[in-house]
């Protein structure tokens, strides 16, 4: 260890890399390796909305723009939000803030509310990021596990027995990364109904809401209980395919904004300009793009879960975001080896489930987001050595018998 | 969406997937799906499974040329009896019955341009109610069907977090 390392906050050193970083180093290395580890669309943004960032840029439009991002901009938020979600946030000048991706409003957010000491609770697993944030927030991460038996829903049981004098807020992330799993209407009526009198708080992160398969997305915040403590995060990354824009927006009560709002014209001024003007287009004349791009990843998914329910990795469906999380529980191998021995002996990238928290165990993300050719080519090496494990005899005995392998 | 649309719109991505594979991607029966190609096949709506090449990238040399044909419309026939004289020629590609300038857009290919203009001077351009032709030689193609043929957007994603 460097004689320098002493110097960097204890907060910063008590959190480790990225699981996922780690692995996939050994990944851009290898050549003819094939990856389903990227989490994000394999689609360019739209034409039009590439177009309006050009024309913006054209326009002169380079200059910082309101803290809170263009006025324009939020009024067009309001309206998706309500045309899409049925979440009402009239009063956009303070009731959203344009953000630098919803990786940032998730920090402000966090930022905004915690107090050192303040727990918080995360369903797991979950995005990587979230228990970082929390404990450079100063909070105190909680974690809690959901299962595959419920289909990585969170169960109202789950929560109380985590809820402390110290609770601050929870982080609800439907549809999830890397499960896929969403939360009904019923799903979160439960959750509400504990949280309602509580003095908890809710950080709703539905940054895969337009990518909902089965059913329409719900949020906690049409919950008229839980409205005023929810704060929600979206973006334009995942649904518009915009990845590289850099842009996010949350909506919750003034007082809250006001309090990210702080934050954010601190650290970051503003949202770049001309991807705020793209992203106006993008929710003026977007969405039927959205629309065939989320047709075409549930295509991939249908495909995806087939193929590895029939060589024997049990694979609950997932019902949005771009992710299939198959249990590998049958080959005996915790999911780091599974991954790391895929990737050496056929060469194919996938995350291990432990990048998302220890309740990851026993499973692998694999993202969609490819195209149909190389999704087809991944699941036909994942075979191979699936097969190849079942006759090392890897197999666990009790599984033998649900085991399908077919050539 | 109608499920004939639905396998349509797959096919014309990647004609090679099989009956089972879509039938999985639509959540459908496999029979099921095989019934509505079939049904598509012989009703020719599915005309036939195509291939874009970029001969560019091959050592065969062709050569393609749009002539812009001015026709006299015939009596009983309109444009229709000239368009079927010139689509049966096999060096005709396509023909399009245009609105505009001129009447008749077709799609030429030979081996060389003195191929070409030698079909379109001995074959094309004698025809009896053909007034006149413009020929214009195609020097690249860029995009084909819908599909970019340079070696244009690839996956150039980066290993990230999230």
């Amino acid at each position: 260890m460097s004689n320098l390392e002493k110097y960097i906050s204890k907060s910063v050193q008590s959190v480790p890399p990225s699981g996922i970083r780690k692995f996939f180093d050994i990944v851009s290395e290898m050549k003819d390796a094939l990856s389903l580890g990227v989490g994000e669309p394999d689609f360019v943004t739209p034409w039009n909305i590439r177009e309006m960032g050009i024309y913006s840029i054209e326009e002169g439009h380079t200059h910082y723009t309101s803290n809170f991002g263009l006025l324009e901009l939020r009024k067009e938020i309001s309206r998706y939000l309500k045309d899409r979600f049925d979440l009402s946030y009239p009063n956009y000048r303070d009731q959203i803030l344009v953000t630098v991706g919803a990786s940032e409003a998730i920090d402000i957010a966090l930022r905004s509310i915690v107090n050192p000491g303040d727990e918080v609770l995360i369903p797991e697993p979950c995005f990587v990021s979230y228990k970082p944030c929390v404990i450079f927030a100063g909070g105190v991460p909680i974690e809690i596990e959901t299962r595959p038996e419920n289909d990585f829903k969170l169960r109202a049981e789950d929560i109380l027995p985590k809820i402390s004098s110290r609770t601050k807020a929870i982080i609800l992330s439907y549809p999830n990364n890397p499960t896929g799993a969403i939360m009904t209407k019923d799903d979160l009526k439960e959750i509400v109904d504990i949280l309602k009198d509580k003095d908890i708080l809710v950080i709703s992160d539905e940054i895969y809401a337009e990518l909902t398969y089965e059913g329409s997305h719900v949020s906690i915040a049409n919950f008229p209980e839980m409205k005023e403590k929810t704060i929600v995060i979206n973006g334009f990354s995942k649904a518009f395919a915009m990845t590289g824009w850099r842009l996010g927006f949350v909506a919750a009560n003034e007082v809250f904004i006001k309090a990210m709002a702080k934050v954010h014209q601190y650290i970051i001024m503003s949202a770049p300009t001309f991807s705020q003007y793209a992203a106006i287009e993008a929710l003026k004349n977007g969405l039927s793009e959205v629309e065939k791009m989320k047709e075409e990843y549930n295509r991939r998914r249908r495909y995806m879960v087939n193929r590895f329910n029939k060589m024997g990795l049990e694979c609950f469906e997932p019902k949005g975001a771009f992710y299939v999380f198959p249990s590998i529980k049958s080959t005996g191998l915790p999911s780091e080896e599974f991954a790391e021995r895929l990737l050496y002996e056929q060469k194919v990238a996938v995350v291990p489930g432990t990048a998302f928290g220890r309740s990851g165990e026993g499973f692998i993300r694999c993202s969609y987001a490819y195209s149909i050719e190389t999704i087809k080519q991944a699941l036909d090496r994942i075979e191979k050595f699936v097969l190849s494990l079942k006759t090392q005899g890897v197999f666990q005995q009790t599984h033998e018998n649900n085991v399908v392998v077919e050539k | 969406m109608n499920i004939e649309i639905k396998v349509l719109e797959i096919l014309e991505q990647n004609p090679k997937l099989s009956a089972q594979e879509i039938a999985v991607m639509l959540g459908e029966d496999k029979e099921n799906i095989e019934e509505v190609i079939k049904k598509l096949e012989q009703d020719k709506v599915i005309v036939k499974y195509h291939t874009i090449v970029n001969w560019e990238k091959t050592e065969k040399e062709v050569v393609e040329a749009i002539v812009e044909v001015k026709v006299t419309p015939q009596r009983g026939f309109g444009y229709d009896a000239i368009a079927k004289r010139i689509y049966k020629f096999p060096e005709v590609k396509a023909v399009y019955l245009l609105s505009g300038d001129y009447d008749l857009h077709v799609v030429v290919e030979g081996k060389s341009m003195k191929d070409i203009a030698q079909f379109v001077g001995s074959k094309l351009a004698p025809l009896e109610y053909v007034l006149s032709t413009a020929t214009h030689f195609i020097m690249k193609k860029y995009k084909d069907a819908g599909v970019i043929l340079e070696d244009g957007e690839k996956d150039d994603r980066e290993v990230i977090t999230l």
